[in-house]
């Protein structure tokens, strides 16, 4: 049962109305955004119930749960906004267990002055995101800090979500001889993000790749329940999360350059502000690694599926007591993609 | 994409490699150094060592402007960001590398010292212009190629009437760093380093033209060829370098001639003149004083100058004892001569400044190559 809403007397001015620290006090005004704003956007039983927590039926098996934070900016980019990204980027980290995402949480803290019509942009675009995925925001808090204190807003996420039977994916599976593959073009995120920076003044058509997972997830499994890794690979690109891979599961690892695909206009972007694709951040591509005869197999799976149809086998894990991410480069050389040192995009996330 | 993929292309560089195989003398070796970081980087990020036979060598030079900035600059400019008042703005590989007592910019900064990254020297007279109680410095580094931009931007800072807006110049010149390698004892008295050619800088020359490399080629007979810093370009510069070198020959040839042209970029060149004038000495890191190598502001435009705003300390500091940049930077050593390398400085924790920039000599062999150590 839903309690009934509470009413008040003037409803929030959305298109003029700022932050003000009695949002986050614990007063009327707190309750009147959230009702208004939080539980009419996201809109779900659980959350209806108006409790500090939120009840759910648990099936037997393996749960798995992630947690995120988003601090990106710009808050809105091309492709996307903090709001979806902060669904997507959840779902994903559930995902890449091979679990199918069952609820979210959600944490906003937002700084003082903040504009009202700016937040419910955002958490519409959350909740579309949110229903897009099937994956409902379920419990969630607001926190208001004094101007100066935040930067606009940041939230939070965390999610759970159930593993199938018979499926076992980690970080740490990868053997020598496995392929790897991954979904689609590399670099996107980044380079859509930074195209939007005030201190960069270029235009480019590129769209942030921010999307969930779950569903390609899904179909894989489905397919192939015995692939071993999935990551997404976010903050560091491809290649911090290759080298996490590799040192998860103590194996090498040899990539082709020619088979990872780069869209022209990032690797141009790329090209034009000294970046290496390879490390710059993703937000709708996984990487896969599997037995290499289900390679095959599974790209067609992944081809078939709207959010694969670039995928690639890029490589091959091999035995290597160093753990080395190597690449044959198009020129027909040979050298390390090492770990991304210092930072090379801050808050892409 | 056009225009680059043109330059790595993969067969074409696999039929370079196999010309460059014929054509070198097995009876002999052949030491080019690449003197810019554009083509160090070029190198090791393209593997184009495994493409060249084992008797044609690479030796990474100076030029890289991050390497070469001598500690005491760096800790000028970290002085400068802790003055009242002050933003300091420069490009971002300047903010990791060290300055003596462990400290950084980028430690600097999170310790509340105001410090920007700038993508151009006009985000930096952005700053000033919108920021009228504050000093705006901008940290000047590089060679040939960034000091037409630092001249724009005080010429613009000017023209907008600001008084807030400085420079602090570090601008080095490339023909003086290469005269003082060949002039070293360990490569015209030991003959500890043999030198035999040199691959010149692109970007670089885009600005000064090839003229300035005629006096040295011919004065200390060495080879030059000029090369853009797409792989396909490196390989056919060596390619070139081993012909000449077959043939007895030393001039300075131009592979880069869709950019470079013998007299260069005359505004630029022009601008720069306007400006700017030798200093009597300026020290390197590696290189030790040279002279007539860097460049300082004019008093037309003493105005910008943070140097004559500020009571800059000017002292020399010397590098970590263990660390042997100084030594790489002359091609005298390589990175894993160094008991540091990798050990205790890595692209995280630079103790040098090779190991900073991704056209350090350091970071690019641990970077791209380290497994061949392995």
């Amino acid at each position: 049962m839903t309690l009934p809403r509470r009413t008040h007397p003037r409803p929030l001015d959305i298109t003029h109305g700022r932050i003000d620290l009695t949002h986050g006090g614990g007063g009327r005004a707190m309750a009147q955004l959230v009702d208004e704003l939080f539980v009419a956007a996201f809109d779900n039983e659980a959350l209806n119930q108006g409790n500090d927590q939120a009840e759910f039926v648990v099936p037997q098996g393996r749960m798995v749960m992630s947690t995120d934070g988003y601090v990106i900016s710009p808050l809105f980019f091309p492709g996307g906004d903090i709001g979806s990204l902060a669904v997507h980027g959840t779902v994903n980290d559930v995902a890449m267990a091979g679990a199918v995402p069952h609820s979210l949480s959600a944490g906003f803290i937002i700084e003082e002055g903040f504009p009202l019509a700016d937040l419910k942009r955002i958490v519409d675009s959350m909740a579309a995101a949110s229903k897009a995925a099937g994956v409902p925001v379920v419990t969630g808090d607001t926190k208001v800090v004094e101007k100066g204190k935040g930067d606009g807003i940041f939230i939070t996420t965390a999610g759970i979500g159930f593993v199938p039977p018979g499926v076992r994916i980690s970080g740490d599976r990868a053997r020598p001889g496995d392929a790897i593959l991954i979904s689609g073009t590399m670099g996107d995120h980044g380079v859509a993000v930074m195209s939007q920076r005030e201190s960069l003044g270029f235009e480019s058509a590129i769209l942030s790749d921010s999307a969930a997972l779950h569903t390609l997830v899904a179909a894989m499994v489905a397919d192939c329940p015995g692939i071993r890794v999935l990551r997404d690979p976010t903050r560091g690109g491809l290649a911090a999360t290759l080298n996490e891979i590799a040192a998860q599961s103590a194996t090498g690892m040899v990539i082709d350059e020619r088979a990872v695909p780069v869209k022209d206009a990032v690797r141009g972007a790329c090209e034009l502000l000294g970046l290496d694709p390879l490390y710059v951040a993703n937000e709708g591509k996984l990487i896969c690694i599997c037995d290499a005869a289900d390679a095959d197999r599974l790209l067609a799976v992944m081809r078939a599926h709207p959010l694969g149809t670039d995928a690639a086998r890029i490589g091959t894990c091999e035995a290597d007591p160093h753990h080395f991410v190597r690449m044959k480069t198009a020129m027909g050389g040979t050298r390390v993609v090492d770990w991304l040192a210092g930072e090379q995009l801050p808050r892409i996330c | 994409m056009k225009y680059i993929d043109e330059f790595r292309d993969g067969d074409a560089a696999g039929r370079l490699a196999a010309a460059i195989r014929a054509e070198a003398d097995p009876a002999r070796t052949y030491h080019i150094m690449e003197f810019c970081g554009g083509h160090t980087h070029a190198i090791s990020r393209y593997g184009l060592e495994d493409l060249l036979p084992a008797n044609v060598r690479m030796i990474h030079g100076p030029g890289c402007p991050v390497c070469v900035l001598p500690v005491g600059r760096i800790d000028a400019a970290i002085w400068l960001a802790r003055q009242p008042g002050v933003i300091l703005c420069t490009y971002g590989d300047m903010l990791r590398v060290p300055g003596s007592k462990r400290l950084s910019l980028l430690k600097v900064k999170a310790e509340g010292a105001d410090i920007r990254m700038v993508y151009s020297t006009l985000d930096a007279v952005k700053l000033a212009a919108d920021n009228p109680d504050r000093s705006v410095v901008f940290f000047a580094i590089g060679f040939e190629t960034t000091t037409p931009p630092t001249a724009v931007a005080v010429k613009q800072a000017a023209a907008l009437g600001l008084s807030n807006f400085f420079v602090f110049c570090n601008h080095v010149l490339t023909p003086s760093a290469i005269t003082q390698i060949l002039d070293s004892p360990e490569v015209r008295e030991l003959g500890t380093v043999q030198l035999d050619a040199f691959i010149g800088p692109a970007h670089v020359s885009t600005i000064i033209g090839s003229a300035p490399y005629e006096y040295f080629a011919e004065e200390y007979q060495r080879p030059v060829v000029i090369a853009g810093f797409e792989p396909l370009d490196v390989l056919q510069a060596v390619r070139m370098l081993v012909a000449q070198i077959n043939q007895g020959r030393f001039e300075v040839e131009n592979e880069f001639a869709r950019a470079v042209t013998r007299d260069g970029n005359p505004k630029a060149k022009a601008l720069v003149a306007e400006m700017f004038e030798l200093r009597k000495s300026f020290e390197w890191r590696g290189l030790g004083l040279v002279p007539y190598s860097g460049l300082r502001i004019k008093d037309a435009f003493a105005a910008f100058d943070a140097e004559r705003h500020w009571d800059v300390p000017a002292d020399s500091v010397a590098d970590n004892k263990a660390c042997e940049c100084g030594a790489i930077l002359r091609g005298v050593k390589k990175p894993t001569d160094c008991k540091l390398f990798g050990t205790v400085c890595t692209p995280e924790n630079p103790m040098g400044s090779c190991m900073v920039s991704a056209e350090g000599a350091c970071a690019a062999h641990w970077t791209y190559g380290r497994f061949r150590d392995a």
